[in-house]
């Protein structure tokens, strides 16, 4: 431990650490140093650096993040309609499927004497291949028993298995140089030329056009299929159409991406866009807007810091930006949900708080509880009145008093307001009505249905109850039990 | 042995009073019947279907087709809409190919055939209806989405028109369902299971709508599965369990015998048959109508 600390000490005045970053990253350094790496590992930019990047300077920086926000667009305008169409696995199967057709054709050309790495030509190749392990998958699903989810995991992985077998074949060859091609599979965005970006750029382009031009026919093949072949769509060419604007966007990810994280870019941000929106045309335009964010700051960040890969980057500014959708969506968001959530149990707590005052100011006749009427009902009577805690009565009591439904004089005495009696008469009613409704209608035991109706009261709207007001024209005949009063009573009170 | 022959040899078994080689109603042509099926098999991959089914079917009339669970009942109208590959046999809309009349039949899926949870609202759906009408790439306009809002009028579901579809309840899906197909204003209604799993207030819309439909000299043929409302809803009814059972007026073919004879085990025979021929591996699998 000591021999760790003088380490420290000593790497602290040799000055190795660039100086903003001291505090946070002297662990690091100090283990780093130990591996002999201390150059390379998790340094954080100098100031000069950061506007260099941020102003996109540098040319070559420039290019990066341009081409991979860019990217970002296309592959999240696509991945909308795949990720509708329910095609998420598939687009998985259908990347790494593309890495023998890269080996292959960089076999093939090398040994015809050419230039191994022409960009064009193994991007021909990747998507030939992604094609043919698209048919593989159909092919299995359609002629062997064997379901989806296993026909995907084979093709994936026969097919990954084939690529990194023939990438083997292509690092011994003894004309041209194979040391590129591993960077199809985790990406390296530093290779990007700018002839690329222009590429991704003329792609990002193109699948906007088609997703603007066809929208409506993608939104009708992804919803329903079917349908949309009995009106007479040419839904098998739609289809393959979208099929291949996928592929298309993969393949041109994979030099940038890598083809195990290129399909991050094509499903994460269409999947965060949902929990902001529920209309289509949003939806698309958001997840555009996600997949060219996380493009943009993956990119930069992977600028400045020299030793972070950008194809991890830019998924994990994807992500973050999932998480942050997710947690805080609007649309459906895990926050949002439980507000409402809250915000129902406190209207349920305050409701059956509101029906249980009103039971008892039923019970007026009895001395004890006119009394209690008088003066108001004691927070430990009410506590004893139903089963609930102590906290959860002090809350509730208090969301009653702020929303004016009762009074209290200050001394922990408790009286029901004109608007809040009104309030409690409707919900007692409501309560009364579904009793009666169970026993009658739903041939419920009278002493089974005052938990059903505890549950259900809270829930009725006006249109179901003007519906239970019409089927139990005649409330005297049914015989409620005795707890809650027959409804003559309630109406006779206001 | 085509499928047609092999039909020919297993309904003297069991069937041969049922099938008459042409399909009769009232007289009913090939080339005026809204549906008219001649010889059809649907026997594919791992799912035996329909067999030799023969069968015309009146203009203007609500008919329900009804059958015990895996009757093919959905497929019928499946194969009638090109839907699945047929092993054998012709079908026609007013006297064509459903390719050619695809504008003259509005189809009416399951509900459960499509996913709720889709981005679009009641409008939305019912749009689609239009969109063969509104042509390639060009968006949705106000007439066409105005002539939606009357579709769901008509379903009474106008007051949901912007909610989106997982928020409504079932019945309420079933109505916009109901909605797509009416915008496409056809003459044929084609609906499967349109009843199922609704609440009162849906099956009386439906019903109310049925009626209309037929008042405008429009045919339903509708896949049904609770027999104590036939007789009220419907006016003509097939009864179907692989085979058409009988098929006619309601008052005539909706009773007991007939019923008994498609609900009960009496069919088993034929079913062991079906699936054992089902197993075919000549059969298509796939591509359509490879037998004919």
């Amino acid at each position: 431990m000591k021999s760790m600390k003088r380490l420290m000490k000593s790497l602290i005045a040799q000055r190795h650490i660039a100086l903003p970053a001291c505090l946070m990253s002297t662990l690091i350094p100090a283990t780093a140093k130990a591996a002999g790496l201390a150059e390379h590992v998790f340094e954080l930019p100098s100031g000069v650096e950061l506007i260099r990047v941020l102003t996109l300077q540098d040319y070559n920086t420039r290019v990066v993040i341009i081409g991979t926000t860019l990217l970002g667009l296309a592959a999240g305008l696509v991945g909308t309609f795949l990720l509708l169409r329910k095609r998420a696995l598939l687009s998985d199967t259908l990347s790494h499927a593309t890495l023998p057709g890269i080996a292959l054709t960089f076999i093939l050309i090398t040994y015809l004497g050419g230039e191994g790495k022409n960009l064009i030509a193994l991007i021909i190749g990747a998507a030939v291949f992604s094609v043919l392990g698209t048919v593989s998958v159909i092919v299995i699903q359609r002629y062997s028993r064997l379901k989806d989810d296993a026909a995907l995991g084979i093709v994936l992985s026969v097919y990954f298995g084939f690529g990194i077998a023939l990438l083997g074949i292509a690092s011994r060859m003894e004309t041209g140089t194979a040391a590129g091609l591993s960077s199809f599979i985790y990406g390296k965005t530093a290779s990007m030329l700018f002839f690329d970006a222009v590429l991704i750029g003329a792609t990002a382009l193109g699948s906007a056009i088609v997703c603007v031009l066809l929208f409506k026919e993608f939104t009708l093949i992804c919803f329903d299929y079917h349908y949309a072949a009995t009106q007479g769509w040419p839904v098998m060419r739609l289809d393959f159409l979208m099929m291949t604007l996928v592929v298309i966007v993969t393949v041109i990810g994979l030099q940038a991406v890598g083809l195990i994280l290129v399909v991050a870019l094509l499903i994460i941000p269409p999947s965060a866009a949902r929990f902001w929106t529920r209309r289509l045309k949003n939806m698309v335009i958001l997840s555009g807007l996600f997949g060219g964010l996380s493009g943009l700051l993956g990119s930069t960040l992977s600028a400045l810091m020299a030793n972070l890969p950008a194809g991890a980057v830019i998924v994990i500014m994807a992500s973050m930006v999932f998480i942050f959708s997710l947690a805080f969506g609007s649309a459906g968001g895990l926050f949002q949900q439980m507000i409402e959530r809250r915000r129902l149990t406190n209207k349920v707590a305050r409701e059956n708080l509101l029906r249980k005052m009103y039971e008892l100011y039923e019970l007026r006749d009895s001395a004890q509880t006119a009394s209690q009427i008088e003066e108001g009902f004691r927070f430990e009577d009410l506590l004893a009145a139903r089963a609930w805690s102590s906290a959860r009565l002090r809350r509730t009591l208090k969301s009653a008093l702020s929303a004016g439904m009762i009074q209290g004089d200050g001394n922990q005495r408790f009286t029901l307001t004109d608007k809040g009696l009104h309030e409690a008469y409707q919900i007692v009613r409501k309560h009364r009505l579904w009793e009666a409704y169970l026993i009658t209608h739903a041939d419920i035991a009278p002493s089974q249905v005052d938990w059903g109706a505890d549950a259900v009261e809270h829930v009725l709207d006006r249109e179901m109850i003007q519906k239970l007001e019409k089927m139990l024209p005649d409330l005297k005949d049914v015989k409620i039990p005795p707890s809650p009063h027959e409804l003559q009573a309630a109406q006779s009170v206001t | 042995m085509s499928p047609t022959e092999r039909s020919a040899a297993a309904k003297s078994n069991d069937t041969s009073e049922q099938h008459s080689t042409m399909p009769d109603a009232g007289g009913l042509s090939e080339d005026s019947a809204p549906l008219w099926i001649h010889d059809l098999t649907v026997a594919y991959h791992r799912k035996p279907v329909l067999w030799d089914i023969n069968l015309a079917v009146p203009e203007g009339k609500l008919i329900a087709v009804v059958g015990p669970n895996g009757a093919g009942k959905t497929t019928l109208i499946k194969a009638a809409l090109d839907l699945v590959p047929r092993a054998s046999g012709k079908v026609m809309i007013y006297g064509k190919s459903y390719e050619n009349q695809r504008h003259l039949v509005g189809y009416v899926p399951q509900r459960e055939s499509v996913d709720w949870d889709f981005p679009v609202n009641a409008l939305d759906v019912v749009a689609m209806g239009l969109y063969r009408k509104i042509g390639w790439i060009v968006p949705v306009s106000r007439r066409y989405k105005d002539k939606a809002m009357e579709s769901l009028e008509k379903v009474g579901m106008a007051p949901y028109a912007e909610r989106q579809i997982s928020q409504l309840s079932g019945g309420q899906q079933q109505r916009v369902f109901l909605a797509r197909a009416l915008a496409q204003d056809a003459r044929v209604y084609m609906m499967d299971e349109p009843f199922a799993g609704v609440d009162v207030a849906t099956e009386r819309a439906i019903v109310a709508l049925l009626k209309e439909l037929k008042d405008a000299g429009k045919t339903c043929l509708v896949v049904h599965h609770d027999l104590q409302t036939v007789p009220n809803y419907f006016d003509y009814v097939v009864l179907l369990n692989m085979r058409v059972v009988a098929h006619g007026a309601t008052e005539e073919v909706f009773n007991e015998d007939n019923l008994k004879k498609t609900y009960g085990g009496k069919l088993t025979l034929l079913s062991d048959a079906v699936y054992a021929f089902s197993k075919d591996p000549r059969l298509p699998s796939g591509t359509k109508g490879s037998h004919q």
